[in-house]
Parts: C-alpha cells; sequence; structure tokens
C-alpha cells in the first residue's frame, strides 16, 4: 500500500490478488465449516487421545434424551456439565419433525444427513482453500504485502494497549492512520494466515489413516487422532469467532467503503476528526 | 408494535429467505447429476497427492498394548442376517472356506486350519472410521501378500475384490468391497482372524475379516467368504468398487 497524497480521496487498497483470494477464502471457509458440521453429525462426540475408546470420557458430546414425561430433548455435555440444548444441539427440527442430530439442519450442508456428500463439499472447498491459500500466500510474499502491510512495526506492538482501547470504545483511524492495517489487525491476520488456518489442515491431515504414514507416531504430537479431530473442531469455531469480529469492525468502520475496497480495491479515507483526533 | 418494527422484521425475514435459498441451492446442488462429479474432484486430488507424498510401503502406526480400547467397537453388521452364514456360525465356522479365484492361475479355496497353519503378522492399529471415531485394537492373520503369493494373480490382475456373507439390504445384497495391488500387497495387510488375542468375534467380522491400515474403516470387509482377483471392478455390484461407494462414497478412502 503506497501512501496516499491526501485523505478524503479514493486510493487502491487492495491488491487483485488480495480481494479475489479473500472471497473465495470466504465463501470456502463457510462451505467447509458447514460440511464439517455435517461430518460432525456422524459422530457427534469428541475425545482426547489417540483413539475414541481409551476409557476417557469425550471432552464434548451432543445427543438426545428422553425425559420422564416423555420428551425428547438435546443434551450436550462439555466435560462434565450437562446442558439443554434443546433446539440448537442434539435435538432440533428439521421440516417441522423434531429429530436427533448434532448440528442443526440450517448450518450443515447438506441440510439432511449424508455424510458421503458432506465429505465431497469438505474435500473440494479444503483443496480450493489450499490452493488459494497458496497463491495469496506466494503472492504476500513477493510482493511485499506481508513484510509492508501485514507484518507490525515495532513502534506499533508498543502501542498495543492503546489499540485494544481504541477498538473497545469503538474508535477507528482516520486520516493517514486508516490507509494502513492497525496493530491488533495485522496480529489477528496473522494468527489466522499463520497459526488457525496452518492448523485446520494439519489437524485434517492427522486425520488421514493414509498420511499418518507419512512419519508413524507424527499424530501423536496433536495428542493422538481424536485429539486432532477435536483441534480441528475449536480452531474451526475460532475462525468463526474471527468472522463475527472481523465482520463487526467491517460494520461499524464504513460498511460500504469497506466492501468496496475488497471489491473494486478502491477505499476513501475517512477525513481527520478534528475532536477525536488522530488515533 | 412500533413502526421500527416492520423495516426490521422485513431485514430479519429477507435474510432468513437468503439463507434458506442458500442451504436448499446447496441441497439442490448435492442432488444433481452434474455438480458432485466437480465435487470428486477432491477425491481424485486426495488419492493422487496422498499415493505421491507417502511411499507404496509406508507404514501406518503401531501401537502398544497399553493403547488398547477397552472394548472393540462393532458397527455395520453385528450378526449377519443369512442362513447359509448362521449354519456355518453354529458349527464354528468348520465348515467355513474362503474361496479365491478370478485372475489367478491357481484358484483356490482355503480352510480356516490352512489359513492359520500359515505365516502370521500381529498388528496392534488404529481403526479409523468415516463417520469420525476410532478405536486400536490388536489383530493376528495371514499376509494378504502371502495368500496372493499362493494362487498367484495373472498379469491382468488390478484389483482385488471381497465378497463377504453380510447382506445389506432388503435385496440382501451381500457386502463387497476392493483395494488395489498396492494395498493388496502391503505388508500391513493381513486377512485377520484373531481381535485382542481372541478368536475374532462376530460383531467384528468372523471368521475372517482384512486389514487395510492406510485406509477408513468400511475398505476393512468382515465375513468374507471369496476373495476375486479383477481387472475392473464395473461389473461387481453397482460399478463403483463396493457397496459404500455405490451409496456415493469414495472408493479411496485414505482421508
Amino acid at each position: 500500500m503506497s501512501e496516499p497524497a491526501a485523505h478524503g480521496y479514493l486510493y487502491r487498497r487492495h491488491a487483485l490478488v488480495v480481494r479475489v483470494t479473500h472471497w473465495v477464502n470466504a465463501i470456502a471457509l463457510a462451505l467447509l465449516l458447514m460440511s464439517g458440521l455435517q461430518i460432525f453429525n456422524a459422530h457427534p462426540s469428541l475425545s482426547w487421545g489417540k483413539s475414541s475408546y481409551s476409557n476417557r470420557a469425550p471432552v464434548f458430546e451432543t445427543g438426545a434424551a428422553i425425559t420422564a414425561d416423555g420428551r425428547t430433548i438435546g443434551i450436550t455435555r462439555i466435560f462434565n456439565h450437562s446442558f439443554d440444548t434443546t433446539g440448537v444441539l442434539g435435538v432440533s427440527s428439521d421440516g417441522g419433525r423434531r429429530v436427533a442430530k448434532g448440528f442443526p439442519s440450517w448450518i450443515t450442508i447438506p441440510s439432511f444427513p449424508w455424510l458421503a456428500m458432506a465429505r465431497h463439499w469438505h474435500f473440494f472447498f479444503a483443496w480450493l482453500l489450499v490452493i488459494n491459500g497458496c497463491v495469496y500466500l506466494a503472492f504476500s510474499f513477493f510482493s511485499r504485502h506481508l513484510t509492508g502491510d501485514l507484518l507490525p512495526t515495532r513502534p506499533e506492538l508498543r502501542s498495543i494497549g492503546r489499540s485494544i482501547l481504541d477498538h473497545l470504545r469503538l474508535r477507528h483511524p482516520t486520516g493517514a492512520a486508516a490507509a494502513r492495517y492497525n496493530v491488533l489487525q495485522k496480529l489477528a491476520y496473522l494468527a489466522v494466515i499463520f497459526v488457525l488456518l496452518p492448523l485446520m489442515v494439519l489437524t485434517g491431515w492427522a486425520m488421514s489413516p493414509r498420511l499418518d504414514t507419512l512419519h508413524p507416531g507424527w499424530v501423536d504430537l496433536i495428542g493422538g487422532r481424536q485429539a486432532a479431530r477435536t483441534v480441528h473442531f475449536v480452531v474451526a469455531w475460532t475462525l468463526v469467532l474471527f468472522v463475527l469480529v472481523h465482520v463487526f469492525e467491517v460494520l461499524i468502520s464504513g460498511v460500504w467503503n469497506n466492501l468496496r475496497s475488497m471489491i473494486t480495491g478502491r477505499y476513501r479515507l475517512p477525513a481527520e476528526d478534528a475532536f477525536r483526533g488522530p488515533p | 408494535m412500533s413502526a421500527g418494527d416492520a423495516p426490521q422484521r422485513l431485514r430479519r425475514n429477507l435474510l432468513a429467505g437468503l439463507g434458506a435459498l442458500l442451504l436448499g441451492g446447496c441441497d439442490a446442488l448435492s442432488r444433481s447429476e452434474w455438480f458432485p462429479k466437480i465435487l470428486r474432484v477432491g477425491e481424485n486430488l486426495n488419492r493422487r497427492v496422498q499415493h505421491a507424498v507417502t511411499g507404496r510401503r509406508s507404514m501406518a502406526q503401531e501401537f502398544t498394548e497399553r493403547d488398547l480400547s477397552p472394548s472393540f467397537r462393532s458397527n455395520g453388521t453385528a450378526n449377519p442376517a443369512d442362513a447359509g452364514y448362521q449354519a456355518l456360525a453354529r458349527d464354528g465356522f468348520t465348515g467355513w472356506q474362503l474361496q479365491v479365484d478370478g485372475l489367478v492361475q491357481q484358484p483356490t479355496a482355503f480352510s480356516m486350519q490352512q489359513l492359520r497353519s500359515m505365516a502370521s503378522r500381529v498388528q496392534i492399529t488404529r481403526h479409523d472410521c468415516v463417520e469420525g471415531w476410532s478405536a486400536i485394537g490388536k489383530w493376528k492373520g495371514v499376509p494378504l501378500a502371502d495368500v496372493l503369493a499362493l494362487v498367484r494373480p495373472t498379469e491382468a490382475a488390478r484389483f482385488v475384490v471381497f465378497h463377504c456373507a453380510d447382506p445389506m439390504d432388503q435385496l440382501g445384497t451381500k457386502y463387497y468391497e476392493s483395494i488395489d495391488m498396492e494395498d493388496a500387497y502391503h505388508p500391513q495387510t493381513i486377512l485377520a482372524y484373531q481381535l485382542n488375542d481372541a478368536d475374532l468375534p462376530i460383531g467384528n467380522g468372523a471368521p475372517l475379516r482384512v486389514r487395510i491400515e492406510r485406509q477408513l474403516g468400511y475398505k476393512m470387509a468382515k465375513y468374507i467368504m471369496r476373495l476375486q482377483l479383477v481387472d475392473s471392478f464395473a461389473s461387481i455390484g453397482g460399478g463403483r468398487g463396493g457397496y459404500w461407494e455405490d451409496q456415493g462414497y469414495d472408493w479411496y478412502a485414505g482421508i
């Protein structure tokens, strides 16, 4: 990103490759989450360790139970705590009928139990995500997007406390400062690119009996095959949390301006606000 | 209700409608003829890339007795509803034979006694089910490679098809599966007759099941009656190489 001559003008914020890979990523992640939850529903239970049956109780589980008065309710158990999650987890309505299933139909692909098809969606979009990610990484590295735009500078890291405060007060940079990613934004993107997404891929591989043979025992470094499945699940929801915060920030910091910059590349710098002062 | 509620409700309904449209769209695509063919590019890539990064004889992790699952889960068929099978089971499978034929130079029927007198392999491995669970068990059996050495597959043989005793549907379709020669000759591919130091229980495929440690559980056919060597599985079942494959599951189950 080059420094804009003056604020209040449109300038080219996002390169074409960044824009295209961003939207491919968004679509792939959404479909991976939804097909992944359908796959989860085939065995709605998460364990820690080398196998599912190791004398240890699952760390997370959804199921259906019948109450004393004959009602079917959804139960979700996290460690030793049980919750009634009827309607969402364990038991939910499907076409007006109450059925026992892990996640409800509105968040799974396909919307009804069909493991084979969910796997087709999942692997197709997993490959799309990986190839898209490689294109993005190669571009970011060679265009210096990575070092120039994403790596926080030392002064930025020192000002992280103030940035957290600004975010909590929903105050956003204006003027020239708005032309750059802020430090929390940089750290969040770096965490997604270099920690969360690679962890998704790695724990996905760890569930493959063929890739387990790459080096017998490597899966145990993650805690075992079922632990890898658990980490895959937790990191998926961490990515959802990231997306929620990301979309929230987009909404409150000028939704059309932000959207335009991620579609056409052009971004209008918000004018300096004399009352709020520079961030 | 204030006047402001109407646009809000409209927005909410629009969002819900949009969501339903997207979900309905995904369901329609799943049911279509053409879209799943595109999705299956993923399976193809899985197979090609996994074969490229792992060796033909790469070994699955083997565990210790400490890792054994307290009981080995029985999944799918627990007890074949088949009169012929039940008669064999009543006699402790003494009348059972493994028929090996197809593209082989020496079609042979093996009794359980013959199989047990051959060199055996013991392995403690993890069974990964396509559903997402896994269990660790100790298997003893005869390497499939040793059986193949006796029947001598012809040059044309490309797959080993397992024909099983368990009926899967109302029509009585019996379970079938297939693997390629790479997996057939893999050192950990055994025809197992023991689980956890005891005769293979009926719930886990008595008297004989196959272990294919680099693929998912549904490849590891139970209640095996016959091995058939073929050059194509186009004429087997629905033509996709296995019972579950014909229901839409991937033939290559490496992940």
